[in-house]
């Protein structure tokens, strides 16, 4: 392999570790070092893609973040791939393979490319204008966009790599480690305080580490000679910790700040293997120093954006810093200096430069003498009019700028090249500025938006040039000063640091550069990344658009996954020029978290599938698995739902479960329900002002069910609730409602009710429950607990006895959510397993049935009993329940009292509860179906809902509950539920289907 | 993500916290008295503030207090955190 374009001795690639890889199935090398962009460049290889609407072929035309084009595919694997991933960022390893993105069938030759022949047909708004009519079409169009939008590829399978969390601490945050934020780090953690630094790179030292030119020194030697002399010296600070490969993604409030760490992408795949791939960094900070930088900005004109136009800086860093020429013979073209420090960088590598295309009349700063005298050809006051070249450029044309610079005078001339450096001066990165709710003002000397000092939130600073400082004088003399006013700090070891440098700060800024072609033949590309160019800007302002957030969305200026890093002030510029406004007025877009695109696997760390959320099991959970039952999840609980068994169904397991219970015993876990200890001289006050019913006088020792209210008077939980002595109730709540239940009884007593001595405890998980109902539930229990008298006088139903089974105390409620004669066993957890079988086998010779949440739920419906969150939806009173009974209408206060006579709440055409039978014994309500009167109204008026909906195996018939408008007086009444390819015929009926005398209870 | 200085444990991630709304609402101790539109006003109306507003938090993930903040919806800041039943330290 020879690599021509490869320059020999630099110290930031290893020439002794070829790497191979591979990109669009072709093989190449390169070395340990590169990015895959400054590896393709090597190859000679600049088409990387294809452009997003007018499939123009693209190139690399950054070293960074910012990149629009270089936007690749990385491995083909289904469950790694990685999408979206920029060629500038990803270092490159062994067995790379990458794939352009945006092109089809390939890249050199795209069937797309048609689009940039039907340009004039694909104006700013194009999508919105044509796509939008007939909607019929839609589906035409949407295959054609997803086909050509040029994004990548998700992965189809699972991610298989780990992913970390880490929450981090220090009393300081550097953000950036160029020159501004070594020197920050180094003041900072000298001065005893806790540093963390960071950095996307996998290098310390930004731009400044490879700047090796003789006009700009410190202390008489080079900067990066300096600069590396500090890195090697702060890696001793024994309170600073440096990340490198690590970016900041989002900077919120009260400096929370998230950061992404690459642990492994730059290793190849042998040496991923049981490493965690990245890490989320939580970083509460108790002050940040920005220190991001500030990025290049192109120039707009006619055909801007052919493969070999690059940022003048990306060239420079590619021949400092990777040894790589990206073209034999290049040209600049600039408004200011920078390119001069380039062509300089070039020089000495024996780069052939054609010429300098300089915007201004002349500069006469060190660094333009400098490059003068290598007798550089430079036109001043020119411009470029046209590029040429399909797949790479191979021509320019410049011509002589008017005094006003807003036309072109004199004659063409045509230079041949193969390579373009552009630079229209540089925007400081105030992205993390503005998420932290950092305000921008504008200096127009050099048209920058630049952090403003009094409308920065506090424990904050940003230096160095994305604090709008671009000299290396005025970066380290800034840097070292605001640092030590932020951090107290009296003397610095910079305090006397010797600086030289050359840069003339003039630069002459024309937003959109003219060509000797009227705008409408020209393309000049604003944004690379959503192919919207200067005249998309320009339509969008004549069609009458003038918020610049307005016109971003329109011409889709800025809305790439690069969130216009290169575009935004280019646009903001042409807004302001055409519409005569103020750029400082105009404002600038919203930058949003994240900076750069964070992996989904980034976000939720290690919180995935069995850790995604906590599990709760009862202490009989390992019984109900070995019994095979199915689970269903309330909540975070884990219920066992039912247990089939012989291969039934779910059908015929709930039927079998439910006809058992009814016809001898049952047994049910019920530990899920929320339990609440209560105590205190006031606790039957308390219970008085919570429930709607009366408390004070339930005896020591009687249970009674509560429905609680919100203040609103829509029924919010219910339970029930047992006296266990003078001054200590437990009530129970619904699995779902326990911690909500108990953070409203809180708020209640700490903030109404602070008078009252009460005290509520969770005891959830301390006690389990069983349930065991049905005839034969008295034989079982007189088994498990010979000692206790179960007749009914002295143990009635709803009352409750202490007892004990096995030596272990435990508590007896009789009371029962299915109609039939049952009772709860409340033990304390540890043992319920044990009494749990104790249960099972006194219940043997009964056919004792374990029955799952499906069946509990049929039973109570059988019964008419509701079930909160299911037949309620937080719009139901308890009058719209047909429970008026267990309202108190002489208490003097409960909590949604007063809004039950609300005049909505009395309104009689409440959708109301009512049972529902359908016509055909067996035909099944579905739940969530609605009711009508009549089939062919238009619009149809829908009455209600069907809110539970079974077959019951103890009627043998189909039952429903509904809520319906003015249900109450409909008994009787016959209506249609409309299905997909039937109307099924339905009566309505009273709530309570099975035992309306309520005789089994004391069966 | 701001930092709630909660006046029984001291400093702790917003994560611990749940949002009561809008502070020094007293639940009438009458409500039976009241018109329609006096119960509406405590039940529904909320003033919502863009700037310093009076909150009440509860360290739900913590000592499942109930107190009071001062907060500017603005920028997060906020100016005080004081007690249930306790005065605002700063004027309403
Ligand atoms: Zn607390």
């Amino acid at each position: 392999m020879t690599q021509e374009l490869r320059i020999n001795n630099n110290k930031f690639i290893d020439q002794t570790t070829r790497l191979s890889f591979k990109f669009n199935g072709e093989k190449l090398y390169g070395y340990k070092g590169d990015t895959l962009a400054s590896a393709l460049l090597a190859n000679n290889i600049h088409l990387v893609g294809r452009s997003f609407k007018y499939h123009r072929p693209r190139g690399i035309m950054t070293c960074g973040s910012e990149e629009p084009n270089a936007i690749v595919q990385i491995g083909n694997d289904p469950s790694l791939t990685d999408p979206n991933v920029r060629a500038t960022e990803i270092e490159l390893y062994e067995g790379l393979e990458a794939f352009s993105q945006n092109c089809w069938p390939n890249v050199k030759f795209d069937i797309g490319g048609i689009n940039n022949l039907l340009s004039p047909l694909l104006p700013a708004g194009f999508y919105y204008k044509t796509f939008m009519w007939p909607a019929s079409f839609w589906e035409k169009y949407e295959f054609f966009i997803r086909h050509s939008a040029g994004l990548g590829k998700s992965p189809t399978k699972p991610d298989p790599d780990i992913y970390d969390h880490k929450h981090y601490h220090c009393d300081v945050l550097v953000v950036g480690g160029g020159i501004s934020g070594i020197m920050a780090a180094k003041l900072s953690a000298e001065n005893n305080k806790d540093t963390l630094l960071l950095d996307d790179k996998n290098t310390l030292g930004g731009t400044t580490i490879y700047q090796n030119n003789d006009c700009f020194k410190i202390d008489d030697n080079h900067t990066n000679y300096w600069l590396e002399k500090e890195i090697k010296n702060i890696k001793n600070i024994k309170n600073l910790t440096i990340k490198t490969r690590t970016s900041l993604a989002a900077y919120h409030g009260y400096n929370y700040l998230l950061a992404k760490e690459n642990i492994t992408d730059h290793l190849s795949p042998d040496e991923r293997k049981d490493k965690i791939r990245q890490r989320l960094w939580k970083i509460r900070a108790k002050k940040v120093i920005i220190a991001t930088g500030s990025i290049e900005r192109p120039l707009i004109f006619n055909n801007n954006d052919r493969p070999g136009i690059m940022l003048s800086s990306a060239i420079k860093k590619f021949i400092d810093f990777y040894g790589v020429k990206t073209g034999r013979e290049i040209s600049l073209f600039t408004n200011n200096d920078s390119v001069y420090e380039t062509a300089i960088s070039l020089k000495k590598s024996g780069v052939n430069i054609i010429s300098i295309i300089d915007i201004r009349d002349k500069s006469s700063s060190k660094i333009v003498e400098e490059v003068e005298k290598h007798n550089i050809k430079i036109y001043w006051n020119h411009t470029i009019v046209n590029t040429e070249g399909y797949r790479r450029i191979s021509f320019i044309e410049i011509m002589k700028l008017s005094d006003d610079g807003s036309g072109v005078i004199g004659k063409k001339i045509k230079l041949k090249t193969d390579c373009l450096g552009i630079s229209g001066g540089w925007t400081p990165m105030v992205h993390l500025f503005t998420q932290s709710g950092g305000k921008l003002k504008f200096r127009s000397d050099d048209n920058v938006f630049l952090p403003d000092k009094n409308k920065t939130p506090s424990d904050q600073i940003s230096i160095g040039s994305c604090n709008g400082d671009f000299d290396i004088k005025d970066i380290i003399l800034n840097s070292n000063k605001d640092v030590k006013t932020f951090l107290g700090i009296e003397n610095s070891s910079f305090d006397n640091l010797k600086v030289e440098s050359s840069k003339e700060k003039m630069k002459r800024n024309i937003w959109l550069l003219p060509s000797d072609k009227p705008i409408g033949k020209t393309k000049p590309f604003l944004d690379f990344q959503n192919d919207s160019t200067a005249k998309d800007v320009k339509l969008a302002l004549r069609e009458g658009f003038k918020s610049i957030e307005h016109v971003k969305r329109y011409t889709t200026t800025g809305m790439g996954t690069d969130q216009g890093k290169l575009s935004n002030m280019h646009a903001l510029g042409i807004i302001a020029e055409t519409t005569g406004t103020n750029m400082g007025e105009l404002g600038t877009t919203t930058f949003r978290p994240p900076y750069t695109p964070l992996t989904f696997g980034a976000i939720v760390g290690r919180n995935v599938g069995e850790f995604f959320d906590h599990t709760r099991k009862t202490a009989m959970h390992n019984w109900h698995v070995q019994n095979k039952a199915k689970f269903e999840n309330v909540g975070q609980w884990k219920r066992a739902w039912y247990y089939p068994k012989n291969g039934e169904t779910m059908f015929e397991a709930v039927q079998r479960e439910s006809k058992a219970a009814r016809e001898s015993v049952g047994i049910l876990d019920a530990s899920t329900l929320g339990k609440i200890d209560i105590q205190g001289t006031d606790a039957s006050e308390f219970l008085n002002r919570v429930y709607t019913n009366a408390w004070s006088k339930l005896a020591i020792g009687k249970c009674r069910y509560g429905l609680m209210l919100n203040e609103d008077g829509m029924v919010y939980d219910d339970g029930v609730t047992t006296r266990l002595g003078e001054n200590h109730y437990i009530m129970t709540t619904t699995t779902g409602g326990a911690a909500n239940v108990l953070t409203k009884l809180e708020d209640y007593l700490q903030t109404e009710w602070p008078e009252l001595d009460v005290y509520l405890t969770t005891v959830t998980d301390h006690f389990s429950t069983i349930s065991i109902c049905g005839p034969n539930s008295k034989k079982i229990l007189s088994k498990v607990i010979p000692d206790l008298d179960l007749s009914d006088e002295k143990f009635p139903h709803m009352s409750f006895k202490n007892s004990i089974i096995n030596r272990i105390k435990c508590r007896v409620m009789r009371i029962s959510f299915t109609g039939e004669h049952s009772y709860e066993i409340n033990i304390q957890s540890n043992y319920a397993k044990n009494v749990w079988e104790l249960c099972m086998d006194a219940g043997k010779n009964y056919n004792i049935t374990p029955y799952g949440t499906e069946t509990m739920h049929l039973l109570r419906a059988e019964k008419g009993f509701i079930i909160t969150g299911q037949d309620t939806d937080g719009t139901m009173t308890p009058s719209d329940l047909q429970m008026d009974w267990i309202i108190g209408k002489k208490k003097f206060d409960f909590i949604g009292k007063r809004s039950l006579y609300r005049s909505d709440t009395i309104r009689d055409d409440r959708k109301q509860l009512v049972g529902l039978l359908t016509d055909d014994p067996n035909e099944i309500l579905e739940e969530g179906a609605q009711i009508v009167e009549k089939l062919n109204q238009k619009p149809v008026e829908m009455l209600g809902h069907v809110t539970s909906s079974y077959f019951s195996p103890n009627l043998n018939k189909s039952i429903a509950l509904a809520v319906m408008k003015s249900g109450k007086k409909l008994k009787g009444k016959k209506f249609f539920v409309p299905m997909e390819n039937k109307n099924i015929n339905v009566t309505v009926t009273d709530t309570v289907f099975f035992d309306k005398e309520n005789k089994r209870l004391n069966a | 993500m701001f930092i709630i200085n909660c006046p029984y444990c001291g400093e702790r991630d917003q994560t611990e916290f749940s949002s009561g709304g809008e502070a020094h609402i007293v639940r009438p101790k009458q409500p039976t008295e009241l018109s329609d539109d006096e119960w509406a006003e405590f039940l529904f109306m909320r003033k919502n503030i863009k700037g310093i507003q009076f909150e009440r938090w509860n360290h739900s993930h913590g000592c499942r207090k109930w107190f009071n903040v001062v907060r500017d919806t603005s920028n997060d800041k906020i100016h005080a955190v004081y007690k249930m039943g306790e005065k605002p330290p700063i004027n309403k």
